[in-house]
């Protein structure tokens, strides 16, 4: 986790087309290393459909997503860590063995990382060789999110990350956030629990008037 | 590459340990070629001259019980969404998982046929080469299956549509197949032909399948 990150994120007129609906449209922001942005906004105004464009797996419906600062060859996607809704947990397989594999898979050729620090994040050590079926949910978070530590990438797209972890679990997540800020990396982040972390920018998807910043602008849109 | 191989680790360990579906497969190969003999009746000769077909017809239908798998736990956990960010491209991901489904499907359907040969009276002679035959050909079935299962992600009933789509494409690995082991037990000519088409059809089904599979996972994250 040491290697400062150097990546920027740039959105140019992104827009998003859901089941014949607009969700939003128009949204430009660009983050330097070290930026958070916070995505608010009521259910269904498009925060998940924002993460998973930025991630790739959605398509962008207008406008495009960069990155910068970065080898320009490998796709954007490959800089992310996704976090959403669905943990990406094996039940039948250990703590350690599920968090190992993410490690082994998202590192590809390249070295791996610590995974004893990356279980101890979120204080996962004592049940690592526990199979995940056990797990209560708000543990199995806890592994989706020691994902984001067993890969050093410079984007993290959370998706509220907060749900059904407890208090201190949530001021861990926000004191990993600022440590992956200061290391140069990006959070973008959507949640309705106050993180302990202030993030630089906040993006209100349901007003799309948002807070005016230099660096952040998202004029108007049409929402649902 | 290592994480082709990581994934492809984790997903027989998977099927292992979960056990389920290895265990139905081969269940109902062994229900189908057991109950053939009632209803083509007792004809020891009629039964050696059907089974390289039958043995085949029933590897396939067992093979496609739980082709639906082959992306669907991914997909429901969201492990699919993470896979499609790591360092390999889609079609990996797509091949190094029907690679999985053949090690812990195919592989065993295939060594299970000549146990299951002896109840349709097929000659003990020729069991190598059905089994070598079965194992050059179920490739085929695993990464064309991958194709099925990645179109019908997410529906429901999708394993029953998935053979509605799968096993027209199976009809070419069906008649190479069957027909290498009956050219070899009755004639004429010599089984190679028939067998090096087989081995064809399984290594173009290896490269296209997972271009295929991989555009089609594309459309399920949608």
């Amino acid at each position: 986790m040491s290697t400062p990150f150097t990546a920027t994120l740039e959105a140019r007129d992104v827009a998003c087309d859901r089941g014949g609906r607009r969700l939003f449209e128009n949204l430009s922001f660009s983050l330097e290393p070290g930026d958070g942005l916070l995505v608010q906004g009521p259910n269904g105004t498009g925060k998940t459909s924002l993460m998973r464009q930025i991630a790739g797996l959605l398509p962008l419906s207008a406008g495009e997503v960069s990155i910068g600062g970065v080898d320009a060859d490998i796709p954007l996607a490959e800089f992310c860590h996704y976090v959403g809704h669905l943990n990406g947990v094996k039940a039948s397989l250990t703590v350690r063995e599920n968090l190992s594999f993410w490690s082994r898979f998202l590192h590809g050729d390249s070295e791996w990382d610590d995974m004893e620090t990356a279980l101890d994040v979120f204080g996962l050590t004592e049940i690592a060789d526990v199979a995940a079926g056990f797990l209560s949910a708000g543990q199995k978070r806890k592994l989706a999110l020691s994902r984001l530590f067993a890969c050093a990438r410079p984007i993290w797209l959370l998706d509220e990350p907060s749900v059904s972890l407890d208090a201190a679990s949530v001021e861990r997540l926000g004191r990993a956030i600022k440590k992956h800020g200061e290391a140069g990396g990006i959070a973008i982040v959507s949640t309705h629990v106050p993180l302990a972390t202030p993030l630089s920018y906040t993006l209100d998807l349901h007003r799309l008037d948002p807070v005016r910043d230099p660096h952040l602008d998202a004029s108007e849109g049409d929402l649902a | 590459m290592n994480a082709a191989l990581a994934l492809l680790r984790r997903d027989i360990a998977l099927a292992f340990r979960e056990g389920g579906a290895i265990g139905v497969a081969l269940g109902f190969y062994l229900m189908v070629i057991a109950i053939a003999p009632f209803g083509l009746g007792p004809d020891i000769n009629l039964l050696a001259r059907v089974a390289p077909g039958l043995l085949w017809i029933a590897l396939l239908l067992a093979a496609l019980l739980s082709a639906d798998r082959i992306f669907h736990n991914d997909y429901e956990d969201g492990s699919l969404d993470v896979l499609s960010m790591g360092p390999v491209p889609l079609a990996a991901v797509a091949a190094s998982k029907s690679l999985a489904h053949w090690a812990t499907t195919c592989v065993p359907l295939a060594l299970l046929a000549p146990v299951l040969g002896l109840l349709l009276n097929f000659p003990i002679d020729a069991i190598p080469l059905l089994v070598l035959t079965m194992l050059a050909g179920t490739p085929a079935v695993s990464f064309i299956a991958s194709i099925g299962a990645s179109l019908t992600l997410g529906l429901r009933r999708s394993g029953l549509l998935l053979a509605l789509l799968v096993l027209p494409l199976y009809v070419p690995v069906l008649i190479f197949g069957a027909s290498t082991i009956s050219t070899a037990l009755t004639g004429p000519g010599s089984p190679w032909p028939p067998f090096l088409m087989l081995c064809a059809i399984s290594l173009a089904s290896i490269i296209l399948a997972p271009i295929a599979a991989a555009a089609a996972l594309r459309t399920s994250f949608r």
